[in-house]
């Protein structure tokens, strides 16, 4: 207790910016992740390839690579600067939008494909029979698998503190330098974290499933 | 206490040792040590080996040449000499690098005996771990660009970006004493000097002995600035309560005077700077 107690600013900047990154980072990969999901499964082929190659690209390469990137790489293209968090927050996206797609691409296939035939006999084109007809019901069948994912981001925001975001992965770092002992202090935040997960993801994923309860 | 840092000034030019090459010292290795009542003297002497904690990204202090598989450095020297007068000779050490933030976990699980890597002796560290030394004597100082003329001391760090590792003391006092600048934290040191040299970060800041082995190493492109403004004792760490050990290598610091002046001049002190072996804590 002594811990946290004694380094308690440092704790609350550290699950605070790490709060940030994993809010931002969930809305953007799930504007972005839906998106893809949608040019994945749209009749155009060069949309589907573009979904196809960012998904397979993106996912397939190491998450500190795409921080590193951003963190190390970026500020030398001439491009504007942003802060690090912001960096932290873009790659973040990026890597987590490709599981979400692929999530909800699995709720895609669970929509019987007389919904769509339907949508388009009463003349809905694509955009409207995706939005309007398909995506509804893909959600309700991705909630547990999209909570995994967003679970797996907010245990992810840790990467960024190698890159300079003072978020919960810091933590330790901070803690040896003070000369606190090291196993509490990694014991608190981990407690911290499942908290965290127990306590806001958990009932909100229990929420959405209820209310989206389809009778089958 | 006359640091190292204290005597450099602005001499970042030199920079110290350079990485890469042994110093090229020996030292007598003792016979029949006697050393009671230490538990990790016991252990090295029943393994005939010792395992020492160091740094292997430090240029002049603690390095490790990849290509050639040579580590050198003050710190390495240090380490050598201390394993020679417990009875291990050179070839017996097994060298074990250890980032900053494992070391009291190091040394408290055994993982290696003695530590010898830049480690500053402070009050909450004697807690989790002891102490023999300080060995050596330096401060937080200032790296940056070759061609940069804003930054001549820390009084001009307002507004620029300042960098050091992550959770770093030097980080924190940036973080504490100087709000105006932007603290930028990367895991390792030399990640920072990449970054000062791509233009991302303004200075890099730790103690000033580290950075003038970075500056050594490509004088080119860099040089320390200003004096050190904090004092920093580095000392060797050993697991907690091993007072016999303690008072074991704090003698052999004291006795070995000439022994420190050769490992400082054929490392660090090829910056060209003087530098009096600190006299160790009673």
């Amino acid at each position: 207790m002594n811990v946290l107690i004694n380094n308690s600013e440092l704790f609350i900047t550290g699950f605070k910016n790490t709060g940030i990154l994993f809010v931002f980072s969930a809305f953007f990969a799930l504007i972005l992740g839906t998106i893809v999901a949608g040019m994945r499964v749209s009749p155009a082929p060069a949309m589907r390839g573009a979904g196809t190659f960012y998904v397979n690209a993106v996912r397939n390469t190491p998450l500190t690579l795409i921080l590193a990137f951003f963190a190390l790489g970026y500020p030398q293209l001439g491009l504007p600067q942003i802060s690090f968090m912001n960096a932290a927050i873009v790659g973040l996206s990026l890597y987590t939008a490709t599981y979400v797609s692929e999530a909800i691409r699995s709720g895609i296939n669970t929509v019987s494909v007389g919904q769509s035939e339907a949508a388009r006999a009463i003349g809905l084109p694509f955009m409207q029979t995706l939005t309007l007809i398909v995506l509804p019901q893909a959600f309700r069948s991705v909630v547990p698998p999209l909570f995994s994912v967003f679970i797996a981001l907010l245990k992810n925001t840790t990467v960024a503190a190698g890159f300079s975001v003072l978020e919960a992965g810091a933590i330790r770092a901070y803690l040896s330098e003070r000369g606190e002992p090291l196993l509490p202090g990694l014991l608190w935040v981990a407690l911290i974290f499942v908290v965290l997960v127990l306590a806001i993801l958990t009932p909100l994923q229990r929420y959405l499933e209820k209310k989206w309860r389809v009778a089958r | 206490m006359t640091g190292c840092g204290g005597d450099t000034g602005g001499g970042g030019t030199e920079g110290a040792g350079g990485g890469g090459d042994a110093a090229g010292l020996s030292f007598d290795v003792a016979k029949d040590v006697a050393l009671t009542g230490s538990p990790t003297f016991d252990a090295i002497k029943s393994s005939g080996k010792i395992t020492i904690g160091v740094k292997e990204d430090q240029p002049g202090l603690g390095y490790f040449n990849a290509a050639t598989g040579v580590r050198s450095g003050f710190d390495i020297e240090i380490a050598t000499w201390m394993a020679a007068s417990l009875g291990v000779a050179a070839d017996k050490i097994d060298f074990k690098p250890i980032p900053s933030a494992n070391r009291e976990s190091a040394l408290a699980n055994g993982d290696v005996d003695l530590y010898v890597g830049t480690y500053s002796i402070t009050d909450k560290r004697k807690k989790l771990v002891d102490f023999a030394g300080p060995y050596f004597v330096t401060g937080q100082g200032l790296l940056v660009a070759k061609d940069n003329t804003d930054i001549t001391s820390e009084k001009d760090l307002a507004g620029k970006k300042v960098c050091s590792a992550t959770g770093s003391t030097p980080i924190q006092n940036i973080r504490d004493n100087f709000p105006e600048a932007t603290p930028v934290e990367f895991d390792i040191y030399s990640k920072c000097v990449d970054a000062l040299k791509s233009g991302t970060v303004d200075a890099v800041t730790t103690d000033q002995a580290i950075l003038l082995g970075f500056a050594s190493q490509e004088p080119d492109k860099l040089k320390v600035v200003g004096e050190p403004f904090t004092t920093e004792n580095y000392g060797i760490g050993l697991p907690l309560g091993d007072t016999a050990l303690q008072t074991f290598l704090n003698t052999t610091l004291t006795d070995g005077n000439a022994t420190w002046t050769k490992i400082f001049d054929a490392t660090l002190g090829k910056s060209g700077t003087k530098v009096e072996q600190p006299a160790v804590e009673k």
